[in-house]
């Protein structure tokens, strides 16, 4: 009979010596808005703001909030110690990262020659060394192309598809340019499109695990960075197609352990939102959201930020 | 099959990616078995124990939605990591701009499921493992809600609602309650990590809502 073993679990849940101080489960859910721009374009459909077919509402993917939280980090932490970010969008500054990494060195070199020059061993120590010193990595996770199955990271923070509250509606517009593209062109204009959505409130779910926080040392004061971001994503993210976004608000589930104190979806269910306006929403006043704190489940506090 | 558990999960989204479809991610019509052990073991899971899929309860309608992600192309090259540890010179970032894809996802909405499984012991079993602890361990955190790790629907940003049926609960009606037959042709079983990692399939026949998941770790058959 042969046996079937989860490798990869295996490897995670073997405890690895903490550094940091550890974290309990989260769940966090955040609000959202877009005034006149277009939030996530969908490149499926010539860069429309992205649209559930079936019901209209709008969708934000995942891995765009993802993207707007490594932006943030790499604005205000620099590329800091231990906050670098490994998936960048543009050009990197090698020569200064050789010299941080280096610093970071001496001590791994002397690490590394007590290794077993066993695969998984190796796996590990590179996994350890990218999460200490990339926060995304340690916050999202990473795949790295070693042939061990502990050459994936499976990182703590986990977001959803965030979706906006009522249908939205997109609008395109057309706009000119009183210039050219190509030289020697008979027309002294172009014409162009943007799409707008003229109003939309979003809601974001997303789960932070302890144990996995554990496992690539991601601790409170990551957690508190990524709070920060939560917070500040939109505001280091203007540009003509956006229009105008805010994050409206952020409220924290703090469970008192790290296998945690109820069920995420009922606690999610506790957040509620309405429109309280019988025209078309246009702005953040025209909804309401509402926040059941009664009786929460014990071990359970909930955290307006 | 003392020890046998039954979980109602649910969630918004979900996408089993078939093999054969990986790039342009495209789901199964159903959760496989391979998905329902990893949302077990999201809950509870020990070296001691291997959780075995015996049933799955299509609850909701099938049906498909698609989003197209930028995203990127390469993983994380270990040995530039290497080097970059021991001083040398090697880019250790992904300008991911530069190294764009844009794929599809096949997805699936709406979906709800029933896991019905057991768990065996396995060799790595100590003195103080035994079924009964490992069930009323599981038990306690999937009626408390608690997890290891927030469980997903094949891809993390799909996450998981559960809830514990006790063992005299009804089942939740299935909308295929009433198709006798339907063949969803072969699927992944799950994945068997041996020497090498290699995959063993199923054909898998939903009845009245209900796919009956073979046990292929004592039949060697399919593989």
């Amino acid at each position: 009979m042969t046996t079937i073993q989860t490798k990869e679990m295996n490897v995670e849940q073997q405890a690895t010596e903490s550094k940091v101080p550890t974290i309990n489960r989260h769940e966090f859910t955040i609000f959202f808005d877009v005034q006149n721009g277009n939030p996530n374009g969908d490149p499926d459909m010539g860069n429309m703001p992205r649209i559930d077919p079936e019901t209209g509402h709008g969708i934000v993917t995942d891995v765009c909030l993802k993207r707007k939280v490594r932006n943030y980090v790499e604005i205000t932490r620099e590329q800091g110690e231990g906050h670098r970010i490994y998936v960048t969008e543009g050009a990197v500054l090698n020569e200064q990262h050789r010299k941080a990494y280096r610093s970071i060195r001496e001590e791994d070199v002397s690490k590394l020659k007590e290794l077993k020059p066993k695969d998984r061993a190796e796996a590990t120590q590179l996994t350890h060394w990218m999460c200490d010193n990339f926060y995304d990595v340690r916050a999202f996770g990473a795949v790295m192309t070693t042939k061990v199955n502990c050459g994936q990271v499976r990182g703590p923070i986990q977001f959803t598809f965030a979706r906006s509250i009522d249908p939205i509606f997109s609008q395109e517009t057309t706009i000119t340019r009183q210039a050219v593209t190509q030289e020697g062109a008979e027309k002294d204009r172009e014409m162009g499109r943007k799409h707008i959505v003229p109003y939309a409130l979003y809601r974001m779910d997303g789960y932070v695990s302890g144990h996995l926080a554990e496992k690539t040392h991601f601790g409170p004061e990551d957690l508190e960075l990524l709070w920060e971001s939560l917070v500040n994503m939109f505001e280091h993210d203007r540009s003509a197609s956006r229009g105008q976004m805010a994050l409206r608000k952020l409220i924290v589930f703090e469970h008192a352990s790290k296998l945690g104190n109820a069920p995420a979806h009922r606690l999610f269910e506790r957040i509620e939102t309405k429109k309280i306006v019988d025209t078309p929403a246009r702005s953040y006043h025209d909804y309401e959201i509402s926040l059941d704190d009664r009786d929460l489940p014990e071990g359970v506090t909930m955290i307006e930020r | 099959m003392a020890y046998g558990i039954r979980l109602h999960v649910w969630g918004d989204r979900a996408c089993f990616t078939r093999p054969e479809m990986k790039a342009e991610r495209v789901s199964y019509d159903v959760m496989t078995p391979s998905a329902a052990r990893g949302i077990l073991e999201a809950i509870h899971w020990k070296p001691a124990i291997r959780w075995v899929v015996d049933r799955i309860h299509v609850l909701n309608e099938i049906s498909f939605d698609s989003v197209r992600r930028n995203e990127v192309e390469s993983k994380i090259s270990a040995s530039n990591i290497k080097s970059v540890m021991n001083g040398k010179d090697a880019v250790l970032n992904l300008a991911s701009s530069e190294e764009r894809q844009q794929r599809m996802t096949v997805m699936l909405r709406d979906v709800a499921y029933v896991i019905e499984a057991h768990f065996e012991m396995t060799s790595s079993a100590g003195e103080t493992d035994n079924p009964e602890k490992h069930y009323s361990i599981f038990s306690r955190r999937a009626r408390g809600g608690q997890f290891y790790h927030q469980p997903y629907f094949g891809c993390r940003e799909f996450p998981v609602n559960f809830e514990w049926l006790e063992p005299d609960a009804p089942l939740p009606e299935s909308s295929y309650r009433h198709v006798t037959e339907r063949d969803l042709q072969w699927m992944l079983w799950d994945m068997e990590y041996g020497e090498e990692i290699s995959p063993k399939f199923f054909r898998a026949v939903m009845r009245e809502g209900v796919i009956d998941v073979p046990n292929l770790l004592q039949k060697e058959v399919h593989t």
